[in-house]
């Protein structure tokens, strides 16, 4: 039976808090952790499968034109050799995270350096790999076109502009003001496992092994791009090598292995190498950002601008959202904000984790810290002066609002000293040394899902969602919520995701993964607490449930007489999101040391204290923090994708020239967890917490540049020649 | 001719064709998955795994090259059943998140510690000789060929120290 559950109204009874089992929130170890320390965790080009041909993608030399031949005699000829497939329908960008549709397809006309073009087929790689070097493909070349958004006139992303007052005159009229221009540079989401795929193929249904974030959205995305119901097509995801946006819609290989299998009656695979998956798939589209702060003489801002070029191929919807957090995260009644969308032949823009404020709010918070210099107002106590009682753009209450706690907490935990913050005052050696801090910001989302869960009459439990866990920790909080709700052990529970055949869940994405699916888990769990209650003649409110026993003494299994209770729950959010607005908050404190000499940074310690509603699992949520602190040490100092200015071609598209954090880049940091229940965010009083702890974090480390030795930079990352060309003798 | 290898403790045979890598060989030929096809340039080493001791990037190996060795994978380390020290360790401090440079980052530990006790310097060390410390800093230096994307090197980094420090006790 299928329970469906509208969210209208906030869910403030709380009702995880009033189960017997405690394992909710608890920092339980991962579930499935044995299996991945052990390497016997099947990722999707791992799985066992006979008479398998492996397929190799061909890609485009050329920045923008037709594929006029390509020559494939010679490839051919060669030992091991199968097929080349060139179809129409292979796809020529991935698509875009829920798009529920195919991307663009017709490979032959090339829009970007790197594009797949054909894939070669062969028994093993190594014929395949050889093969698909052997291709020579003719094109007919268009020649120049643009590809640096100065070449072209920028279209402004209308639903996006807010102009409000006169920012103009709130500037001139200021006490303090701020106008500074910011760039970011692209970024890959690099995720470590390479796209792969593997499918099979059977007449009737295709079956796909596929390292992908939203099952719920990919099944539609390769049905309509291969041209065969989605009820032909299962997907399969149960591990994810690391995702970050880059695998929330199809892409290429899976398209290809699909067609591929189709066409030759036999299982493919299709892996990417490194270098395809940093040209072929989604890059963060590089930013140009120009912050207008005007604050009277306490601090309080009167005026707020933020204007944002962003880029991405023709075609395209997605503009990177950098305003996102921008339109509510300060006050400021005469505004300014506006998108513009260059058109450009780089590879595909798309989500990278923290799409929007993984750059927007770098560029705001470095500004914020110009201003509290400017003012001379401790710069955590100038965001304390600044935070709005409801959302000044749109007037809506906050669901929860936990800023002034993580700026508070994390200024007592990281030891910050509230005194001056005159620039170079401590030296060791080479050495200056300084702290910064910055806001983060990341907007909360959430999303229709369904599970099912099934108690079964031996007294475990069984959850079936197409959900995924791409490092999140969707296992283990799955698996907590259950055991809460029906008083299990959490061993005593099978999570079965990644699977089409089980119901639609969320999908992992835009940090709703974890508050979406557990409300959905949370429902079909109710309703199989009032079958219980009801079997035992009481009231579900009164159903007290632990270690497998009701209340005093009968267990489970005694209730359940020999017969499983199986509740699909669907959870849909109503009225909450047109009521609210709803962000995750937090604060981030980075200490530096910078070189005089060499302009090297090295981040000495870092802390973020965020508030995200309900805290599922105190564990693998401090995880993600440490996750996004991390990127945004990677995005302050080395992120940075290099296009070549001739022809778009991405310079740096491997590991070794596109500089991730390394063990050593990354001090020890801490994580505080804001504990809050946030009852308008989700059925569960979650938030989001996968993106927060990037949302601002590199503007952290740049105050602590400019607080250390007294540079001032406005390019990320803040590479040693920028620090250098910034440093003051 | 001998012409084969040792994976954990078994004997198998070289692959024909010569181009096969140590790293496909280990995934594909005989199956043993745990070890990880991250970049396939030795960038990230993701398929770190122990020959004769020493650890290596199998992606920038060939397998035939290995004539008469030894080799140990994730799978030689421990089993679901019987974890070693490190994989435990790094299950209790989620050392991890989506698990794919996991048993990279636990093959080249195991390896990593061998190397302090044997005395070999890094760039974090004071001096190059003497006996070295597994310190946060001695462990980061020297894990720093092995990239995680998830970020979970703090934690890593705990566990590492966690069984370093275990096992000099
Ligand atoms: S796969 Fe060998 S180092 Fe990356
Ligand atoms: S756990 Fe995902 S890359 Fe390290």
């Amino acid at each position: 039976m299928t329970v469906h559950f509208k969210q209208d109204q906030p869910a403030t009874d709380n009702r995880l808090d009033t189960m017997a089992q405690g394992v909710i929130g608890k920092p339980l170890p991962r579930i499935e952790g044995l299996a991945k320390v052990t390497g016997t965790a099947p990722y999707a080009a791992e799985y066992v499968c006979e008479n398998c041909a492996e397929g190799v993608l061909v890609t485009a030399t050329i920045t923008r034109g037709t594929v006029v031949r390509v020559d494939i005699d010679g490839a051919m000829r060669m030992p091991g050799v199968v097929a080349v497939i060139e179809d129409d329908r292979l796809i020529a960008r991935p698509a875009q995270g829920t798009a529920n549709e195919a991307p663009k397809q017709q490979p032959r006309t090339v829009c970007y350096w790197g594009q797949p073009i054909a894939l070669v087929v062969a028994e093993t790689f190594e014929q395949a790999r050889d093969a698909a070097r052997r291709i020579a493909v003719e094109y007919r070349d268009d020649g120049d076109v643009a590809v640096t958004p100065a070449e072209v006139a920028a279209e402004e992303q209308e639903d996006e502009t807010v102009r409000e007052g006169n920012l103009d005159k709130a500037m001139a009229d200021a006490a303090f003001a701020v106008d500074a221009t910011y760039t970011t540079q692209g970024h890959a989401s690099a995720a470590m496992e390479p796209h792969a795929a593997m499918a099979q193929w059977d007449g009737r249904t295709l079956t796909v092994h596929a390292s992908l974030q939203m099952l719920n959205y990919n099944i539609c995305e390769l049905a309509d791009a291969i041209g065969i119901g989605a009820e032909n097509i299962r997907l399969i995801s149960r591990f994810v090598g690391g995702g970050f946006g880059s695998k929330l819609g199809i892409s290429e290989e899976v398209v290809a292995a699909s067609l591929a299998a189709m066409q030759l009656q036999r299982p493919v695979r299709v892996v990417m190498s490194r270098q395809q998956v940093f040209q072929g798939i989604m890059r963060r589209s590089e930013t140009t950002q120009r912050l207008r702060l005007a604050a009277n003489s306490d601090g309080a801002l009167t005026g707020f601008g933020h204007e944002a070029l962003v880029s991405n191929l023709p075609g395209e919807e997605f503009a990177e959202p950098v305003l996102q957090s921008s339109h509510f995260l300060y006050p400021g009644e005469n505004r300014e904000l506006v998108l513009k969308l260059a058109r450009i032949h780089r590879m595909t823009a798309g989500s990278v984790r923290a799409p929007g404020e993984a750059v927007g709010m770098p560029a705001l918070e470095a500004a914020m810290d110009i201003l509290a210099e400017k003012a001379g107002i401790d710069p955590v106590e100038l965001r304390l002066r600044n935070i709005p009682d409801k959302d000044p753009e749109r007037g809506l209450p906050f669901s929860s609002h936990k800023l002034a706690e993580c700026l508070r907490q994390g200024a007592e935990a990281f030891g910050w000293d509230h005194g001056s913050r005159l620039a170079r005052q401590r030296r060791e050696g080479e050495w200056w040394i300084g702290t910064g801090m910055a806001s983060a910001a990341r907007v909360h989302n959430v999303a229709e899902a369904k599970a099912r869960v099934t108690l079964k009459a031996d007294g475990t439990a069984v959850v079936e969602t197409d959900m995924t866990d791409i490092g999140t920790g969707t296992y283990t909080v799955v698996a907590q919520i259950v055991g809460e709700m029906l008083g299990l052990r959490p061993e005593r529970i099978l999570v079965d995701l990644g699977d089409t055949r089980h119901p639609r869940g969320p999908g992992s994405g835009g940090s709703w993964g974890a508050a979406s699916i557990g409300s959905a888990v949370y429902v079909a769990c109710m309703a199989i607490r009032e079958k219980l209650a009801a079997q035992l003649g009481t009231d579900e409110s009164q159903l007290r449930l632990s270690d497998g026993k009701a209340g005093d003494g009968q267990t489970l299994v005694e209730l359940l007489d020999g017969s499983d209770i199986a509740q699909t729950g669907h959870y849909e959010p109503g009225r909450i999101k047109d009521d609210f607005a709803a962000s995750g908050f937090g604060a981030f404190f980075a200490q530096v040391r910078v070189n005089h000499y060499t302009g090297e940074t090295r981040v000495d310690r870092m802390l973020g204290a965020f508030g995200f509603g309900r805290v599922l699992n105190a564990k693998t949520a401090r995880s993600q923090c440490l996750g996004g602190i991390t990127w945004s040490i990677g995005m302050a100092l080395t992120e940075a994708l290099e296009f070549d200015p001739r022809d778009g071609h991405l310079v740096n598209r491997d590991l070794a020239e596109y500089h991730v954090p390394v063990h050593r880049d990354v001090p020890d940091l801490d994580v505080i967890l804001i504990e809050e229940r946030d009852p308008a965010a989700s059925f569960i009083q979650a938030k989001g917490i996968g993106e927060l702890g990037m949302c601002g974090g590199a503007a952290s480390i740049a105050n602590a540049i400019y607080n250390a030795c007294g540079a001032r930079i406005f390019d990320y990352p803040m590479t040693p020649a920028r620090v250098l060309a910034a440093m003051p003798d | 001719m001998a012409s084969e290898l040792i994976v954990n403790g078994r004997p198998h045979r070289l692959p024909d064709d010569p181009r096969v890598s140590l790293l496909d060989y280990l995934r594909h030929d005989l199956g043993l998955t745990g070890t990880k096809k991250g970049c396939d340039h030795g960038q990230c080493g993701a398929c770190t795994v122990i020959v004769n001791g020493l650890r290596i990037n199998s992606c920038l190996s060939l397998a035939v090259m290995h004539d008469g060795d030894q080799i140990t994978t994730i799978e030689g380390l421990g089993t679901p059943e019987a974890p070693s020290p490190l994989q435990r360790a790094f299950l209790a401090h989620d050392g991890f998140q989506c698990g794919y440079c996991t048993p990279g980052q636990i093959c080249s530990a195991t390896a990593m510690l061998d190397e302090i006790a044997n005395g070999w310097p890094s760039d974090a060390s004071a001096s190059l000789e003497g006996r070295f410390e597994p310190t946060g800093e001695e462990i980061r230096e020297r894990m720093s060929g092995n990239l995680c994307r998830c970020g979970a090197y703090a934690n890593i980094v705990a566990a590492i120290a966690d069984v370093a420090t275990e096992s000099d006790a």
